[in-house]
């Protein structure tokens, strides 16, 4: 009974097979998408659904952008391949912004409280070139005034336009605690992962105090440091939470190491010190690295979070000075400032892993 | 049929007696090794067999140093330069450093014993050049096969020029076709080298084709079954394994280890 019907059907599928990659009906399936498309915004536009619903009005532009790019993705040759997926991951925020700008621009969000990307841009262009008279501070120090400085009052000159800058000042605290943080964190970690003795008595510890969100512990660095309001606490905040978080993952990474790689390096002779350079650090390293990144973004938090509360400098503090004021578009530009200093750090910490695991390139 | 070890005036390489080793586990004592019985003369190619979990990759690690017995003696003669390393071993899983190009892995003995760069990088060229991977020298072990990976971690135990070469199933993890093909190489560098081998496997096959002896162990605890002469001229290549006098011998080999296969798989259920 099953087996009459199976070559028909086999046959007719046979038939209904496009004939390859070319086959014309290929570009006809965006016609779909595409005509939904334009029926959703005619909808939209039509019966002014724009104002009442215009998150649905989103959603639903992106659905049918996604199935008209799901539609073009098949048909993209493996050459077009990269242009395809960089086109998806840059087009996107481009939409995005598009969409906010044209919705604020249609006044249904308010530009008092959703400055549209133009305006963010322009008080971007504000700060970054502007002077603060009053706190005697600027955002990146205004470079284009270095040769003048330096020709007026020598390096002293550079030194306090750097000192002056807000991206600087949070730059040099989140590498400073990042680079205090991470050396004893990663020869704690390498300790603990090698001596079981060490472990058994630090581990329960570190862990509990691991879980304690680091920013909690800034009162007591303050209380610790004879100038509470200096740089001191909040270098040291940053370094903390880098320690817990990268002796941990150092940790794990020593344990980590697969032992065969042990035994090959005692058996070839590597003792002490040779057994750690040859043979732990660079078989943790992959490990370690992946809690450097982790450290990161943490850093990058709690230094944020601290200029929040108790600094007269850095993006945190701008960021958190706008909205004091009210001035929503450079709150919006400081954050913009914020994501690419994160941007930054994060493709530098990157680099670096790179130059430093050759091994691992691909 | 007198041993070899017994017509040769000097003392053995490897001298073995009752080696025993006990594990003290939660579940009470484990005995993985139960009073094991090997010499090897200098020179000679040893293959122990047995079926898994006899203890066979234990007793290469009480020989390496890897791992220390409960009960008897174990110990490799030193040579005459007493500045070579007695043993070294090529591990199952390649274990050749991931993080070190290949000309840096096989030179990785030698550098821990000191010796300078241009000297051991030319020591390990050589031997590299003589398994036909001198041109990958500066490769990264991920970027060459399985089979290259396993070439170069038996050159890196081979720069090192030890007392005896200590092999654990080190073709195990190898596809048939790659395992013909070192088994072949491994013959060929024997026979350059006449290095003293203790060499475990789970192929009876191999270890005929291979080895001078073969030391049969029991299923767990791990002992000495038996012990067989392999009669068979060198050199040797992939094509001896066609003789009738090998498949005799290979015969008579199962016939003794089949039982213990058994047994093992019914000690495991």
């Amino acid at each position: 009974m099953t087996d009459a019907p199976r070559p028909a059907r086999l046959g007719a599928a046979d038939e209904a097979l496009p004939d390859g990659p070319a086959h014309p009906s290929a570009w006809r399936s965006l016609l779909g998408p595409l005509t939904a498309l334009a029926a959703w915004n005619a909808l939209f536009f039509g019966a002014a659904l724009w104002r009442p619903a215009w998150w649905l009005g989103l959603a639903g532009e992106f659905v049918l952008i996604v199935m008209a790019a799901e539609r073009v993705g098949r048909r993209v040759p493996p050459r077009g391949r990269r242009l395809y997926e960089r086109s998806l991951a840059f087009g996107f925020p481009v939409l995005v912004l598009v969409a906010w700008q044209l919705i604020v621009d249609a006044n249904i969000l308010s530009p008092m409280w959703f400055p549209p990307p133009t305006r963010i841009a322009a008080a971007l262009w504000d700060l970054a070139t502007g002077y603060d008279k009053f706190s005697g501070t600027s955002l990146i120090g205004r470079p284009w005034l270095i040769p003048a400085a330096f020709h007026a009052h020598g390096l002293a000159g550079v030194w306090s336009l750097f000192a002056e800058s807000h991206v600087w000042v949070t730059l040099a605290r989140v590498v400073a605690g990042f680079v205090i943080g991470m050396v004893p964190g990663i020869l704690v970690g390498v300790v603990m992962g090698i001596n079981q003795t060490v472990r058994l008595m630090l581990d329960a510890t570190l862990s509990a105090v691991y879980v304690l969100p680091k920013i909690a512990i800034f009162p007591l660095v303050m209380l610790m440091f004879s100038d509470p309001f200096g740089e001191g606490p909040k270098i040291t905040v940053v370094a903390i939470s880098v320690f817990f978080l990268v002796a941990i993952n150092t940790m794990a990474g020593v344990r980590d190491i697969d032992p065969v790689f042990l035994q090959a390096g005692r058996n070839y002779g590597a003792r002490g010190l040779n057994l750690l350079r040859h043979v732990i650090i660079p078989a943790a390293l992959p490990i370690i690295f992946a809690g450097l990144r982790l450290a990161l973004g943490t850093a990058l938090v709690v230094i944020i979070a601290v200029e929040f509360l108790r600094a007269k400098q850095g993006v945190g503090f701008i960021t958190y000075y706008y909205w004091q004021v009210l001035l929503p578009d450079k709150m919006y530009a400081a954050l913009f400032v914020v994501m690419v200093l994160g941007a930054l750090l994060t493709f530098v910490l990157q680099w670096i892993e790179r130059r430093v695991m050759p091994w691992q390139r691909r | 049929m007198t041993t070899v070890a017994n017509s040769e005036p000097r003392p053995p390489k490897i001298i073995s007696r009752h080696v025993s080793k006990v594990y003290d586990t939660v579940g009470g004592r484990v005995t993985a090794l139960d009073g094991f019985d090997l010499d090897v003369a200098d020179g000679e190619f040893v293959c122990v067999v047995g079926p898994s979990g006899c203890g066979k990759s234990t007793y290469l690690r009480i020989l390496a140093g890897l791992d220390t017995h409960t009960s008897g003696t174990i110990r490799i003669r030193p040579g005459d330069d007493p500045k070579k390393p007695l043993n070294a071993v090529v591990f199952q899983e390649y274990a050749i450093f991931p993080w070190k190009t290949v000309i840096d892995n096989v030179a990785f003995g030698l550098q821990m014993r000191g010796v300078g760069r241009a000297e051991r990088l030319a020591v390990a060229q050589d031997w590299l050049d003589r398994v036909g991977l001198g041109k990958f020298a500066g490769y990264y072990p991920h970027q060459i096969s399985g089979g290259m990976k396993q070439r170069v971690g038996i050159v890196r135990a081979l720069a090192n020029d030890p007392e005896v070469l200590l092999m654990d199933e080190p073709l195990g993890a190898l596809d048939a076709q790659t395992r013909i093909v070192l088994q072949e190489e491994l013959l060929r560098i024997w026979e350059e080298t006449r290095k003293t081998v203790v060499y475990i496997t789970h192929s009876l096959d191999e270890a005929i084709l291979l080895g001078d002896r073969i030391i049969l162990m029991t299923a767990h605890p791990g002992t000495n079954l038996a012990a067989f002469e392999v009669p068979i001229p060198r050199p040797r290549t992939v094509a001896t394994m066609n003789l009738p006098v090998f498949a005799e011998l290979r015969a008579e080999i199962w016939a003794l280890l089949g039982r213990e296969v058994n047994r093992a798989m019914e000690l495991m259920a």
